[in-house]
């Protein structure tokens, strides 16, 4: 006899979500987010499994590290954690973190994320190194030389509001070079938030020959634009930034085509004290857990870019296919990593309801379709009819 | 009366209001001229001006048009003041609120700034230059200027030559004048402009004198010297030679064109010491107007917290987002 029968009728039963791209900001920024805290934010978003970011201070660039974040995470998370390792050393761009004492002691990918490792000699070494351990290179890319100061996206949305804009090019510099690289050392290239039309043909482009090139998308660039921009809320700003309406149409063709086979949240707390102030002092990012699975439905699926397997498809089975890891699929003898979610529920995002300790979202109010009801994690149930256990 | 608690950019104006401003400063600039009919109608209103960056014209301006409408003006000086501590602008603003303020102006390098600090005080916010964005008290005062020569802005042609993509100026100008239904073009090097202004109504070129041509109102903009380091252009002897307006370009505008000029100016730079000084300019007037225009804004906001005085007593300092009933009501 089961301990409890579910009612998940209209429900889409599926594979547990994977998120790819999440800072915890444990350690170092906890009054942002902790494990545990974001760990719940994401079963309360359906993630059974989060990769947390290792801009953290001290920056996650050696094995002690990533021990500490699976004990806490051990402790105090609700979900699974995968670590990621940094490139360099303190994000400093200088020398090779322990890439092979992380790996042994679990991380799932390296990235320098919150930037590129600007000298393109140091990244190809750290490519050559990490397919020793099979480890993804996930590429946040962009070329500080052409960001200039940039706080929004560069074009008549900037020249109406008067602020300094982040062109595509600092973005598609940096995805070219790094698919040259990629191909030259036979790296697993993984590039993260994708947000213009150039650097969707690019990776298309590269797919098309053949290469090892996967690319994820934030709910946030496919569902809003630059225009959101107006009003100076520093809730629309984030790095890479909200672009243009044909930017968005890019990224939805690239969804279609699966030139873009990843949804990850890129899930950034930030204090409302950063939030809350000058837009060029403001800080970069949004939280994303509570919101990437009803944005992925109101925008995609009823919208008709996606089907709803094909949204899960991006949401767990390829973040899977991407770690390398047995998850992303519902079968027997498999983990019990499962979320039920209701896509026909209507209701407005509301920034006080999140789990996560931040609420810099700029879906506040906003109107959408999909909840998640339950999410189950190694056979235990974390979410309960939305509410967390 | 004004829509808005505040004047945040001209980007935010009707052109009706602009209209409306320019019109009592004209009453405005008699109560300067002409001491006897000053009357001391903001009695009991307290201005404070914060001032992020430097400032000589814009914040002596504001204190003296507060002063001449009989209201208590202060200023807080930010070198000196707890900002210096680290406090935000949404504290200071606060702050300040807490002590009775009624309008606040503030200068900032940050664009965006005074709307940040609008939404968050019960005070009226007057933006005084924030960033690249808007500096719509300027842009008040050089329309108001063009609006007393010419008469109306219809088919007035009006070249703006100079550092256009650091230019708040430029900006709040295009959208005023675009308003108004002036045609503008903004002219200067490439690297200085961006082909996305069009987007806002003005015509773009980098030939000073195509942008010359015909003019009824020529405004040269100072070249930010601190930006050449920038690389944005080679050297300030190339720039005067390219860029630089003198007698001999001032021909290619109309003969009755007017020479203005926002200040300070680097005499010998993008003008000619010449022609600052010579019958067509009209920049040392641009300064007094700016009195009169600001002691309307002053004027016409303290109009506009009198009638909505009964909102005013329901503020609430709910951060982090501050919902303005005031704006929301005039505004409908």
């Amino acid at each position: 006899m089961a301990d409890q029968i579910i009612d998940a009728k209209g429900c889409w039963v599926t594979p547990g979500l994977i998120d790819v791209h999440v800072h915890l900001r444990e350690p170092g920024y906890e009054y942002k987010e902790t494990i545990k805290t974001g760990s719940r934010a994401a079963a309360k978003g359906g993630f059974t499994t989060i990769c947390c970011m290792p801009n953290t201070n001290p920056v996650i660039d050696n094995e002690i590290l990533v021990e500490y974040i699976k004990m806490k995470a051990e402790r105090e998370a609700i979900v699974n954690v995968l670590p990621i390792g940094s490139i360099t050393k303190g994000q400093k761009g200088e020398e090779l973190s322990n890439i092979g004492k992380m790996a042994q002691a679990g991380i799932c990918a390296i990235s320098e994320d919150g930037k590129s490792v600007m000298n393109a000699g140091l990244l190809k070494k750290a490519m050559k190194y990490a397919n020793m351990f099979n480890l993804p290179v996930l590429s946040h890319c962009e070329d500080n030389t052409l960001v200039g100061g940039g706080v929004m996206n560069a074009g008549e949305m900037a020249e109406r509001v008067g602020m300094k804009g982040i062109g595509a090019d600092s973005e598609e510099v940096i995805v070219a070079r790094d698919i040259i690289l990629a191909r030259n050392t036979g790296a697993k290239l993984h590039i993260c938030h994708i947000s213009t039309s150039g650097s969707v043909q690019l990776v298309r482009e590269a797919k098309l020959r053949g290469e090892n090139v996967s690319a994820e998308v934030c709910p946030h660039h496919f569902s809003l634009t630059d225009e959101a921009v107006e009003g100076y809320d520093a809730n629309t700003k984030m790095n890479p930034p909200l672009r243009s309406a044909k930017d968005v149409e890019s990224l939805k063709e690239g969804l279609k085509d699966n030139t873009i086979e990843i949804i990850a949240t890129d899930h950034a707390p930030h204090h409302i004290d950063e939030k809350n102030c000058e837009y060029d002092r403001a800080a970069f990012g949004i939280v994303g857990l509570e919101t990437a699975l009803p944005l992925g439905i109101t925008h995609l699926v009823e919208d008709n870019i996606l089907t709803p397997l094909e949204l899960i498809e991006k949401m767990s089975t390829n973040p899977a296919k991407l770690l390398g890891i047995d998850k992303g699929s519902l079968q027997v003898g498999k983990i019990a990593d499962i979320t039920i979610i209701d896509p026909n529920e209507e209701y407005e995002i509301d920034v006080n309801t999140f789990a996560s300790k931040s609420k810099n979202s700029p879906f506040h109010g906003h109107r959408v379709k999909g909840k998640v009801k339950y999410t189950i994690v190694n056979g235990k149930i974390v979410l309960n009819d939305g509410e967390l256990i | 009366m004004l829509r808005s608690k505040d004047i945040l950019g001209i980007r935010d104006l009707s052109s009706e209001e602009i209209i409306h401003i320019l019109e009592t400063a004209k009453d405005m600039k008699e109560r300067i001229e002409n001491k006897k009919i000053r009357e001391k109608s903001l009695k009991n209103f307290s201005v404070v001006t914060l001032f992020y960056e430097n400032s000589t014209r814009t914040k002596m301006s504001f204190a003296l048009a507060g002063e001449y409408l009989g209201a208590d003006v202060s200023d807080l000086g930010v070198a000196t003041s707890s900002i210096n501590k680290g406090e935000s602008l949404v504290d200071t603003g606060i702050t300040l609120d807490q002590m009775g303020i009624d309008i606040m102006v503030i200068r900032h390098s940050m664009s965006g700034a005074a709307n940040v600090l609008a939404r968050n005080v019960k005070a009226s916010v007057i933006n005084a230059g924030d960033g690249v964005n808007e500096h719509p008290t300027q842009a008040l005062l050089d329309l108001y200027t063009m609006y007393e020569k010419k008469k109306s802005f219809k088919d007035l042609k009006v070249a703006i030559i100079g550092d256009i993509i650091h230019s708040r100026v430029a900006r709040s100008n295009v959208f005023g004048l675009t308003k108004l239904g002036a045609n503008v073009v903004v002219g200067g090097p490439s690297t200085l402009i961006s082909k996305n202004m069009e987007c806002l109504g003005a015509k773009v070129t980098t030939d000073i004198k195509e942008a010359l041509k015909d003019a009824d109102i020529v405004m040269g903009l100072r070249i930010q010297l601190e930006r050449q380091k920038g690389g944005l252009f080679p050297d300030l002897r190339e720039y005067r030679d390219l860029f630089g307006i003198d007698e001999e370009m001032l021909k290619y505008a109309k003969p009755d064109a007017l020479l203005m000029h926002p200040g300070p100016v680097n005499r010998g730079i993008e003008l000619s010491t010449e022609i600052i000084d010579g019958p067509q300019s009209v920049i040392n007037e641009q300064v007094k107007n700016g009195v009169a225009v600001r002691m309307a804004l002053l004027h016409l906001l303290a109009e506009g917290r009198k009638n909505n005085e009964d909102i005013d007593s329901e503020w609430t300092y709910t951060r982090p987002y501050i919902q303005n009933r005031w704006n929301q009501r005039c505004t409908g």
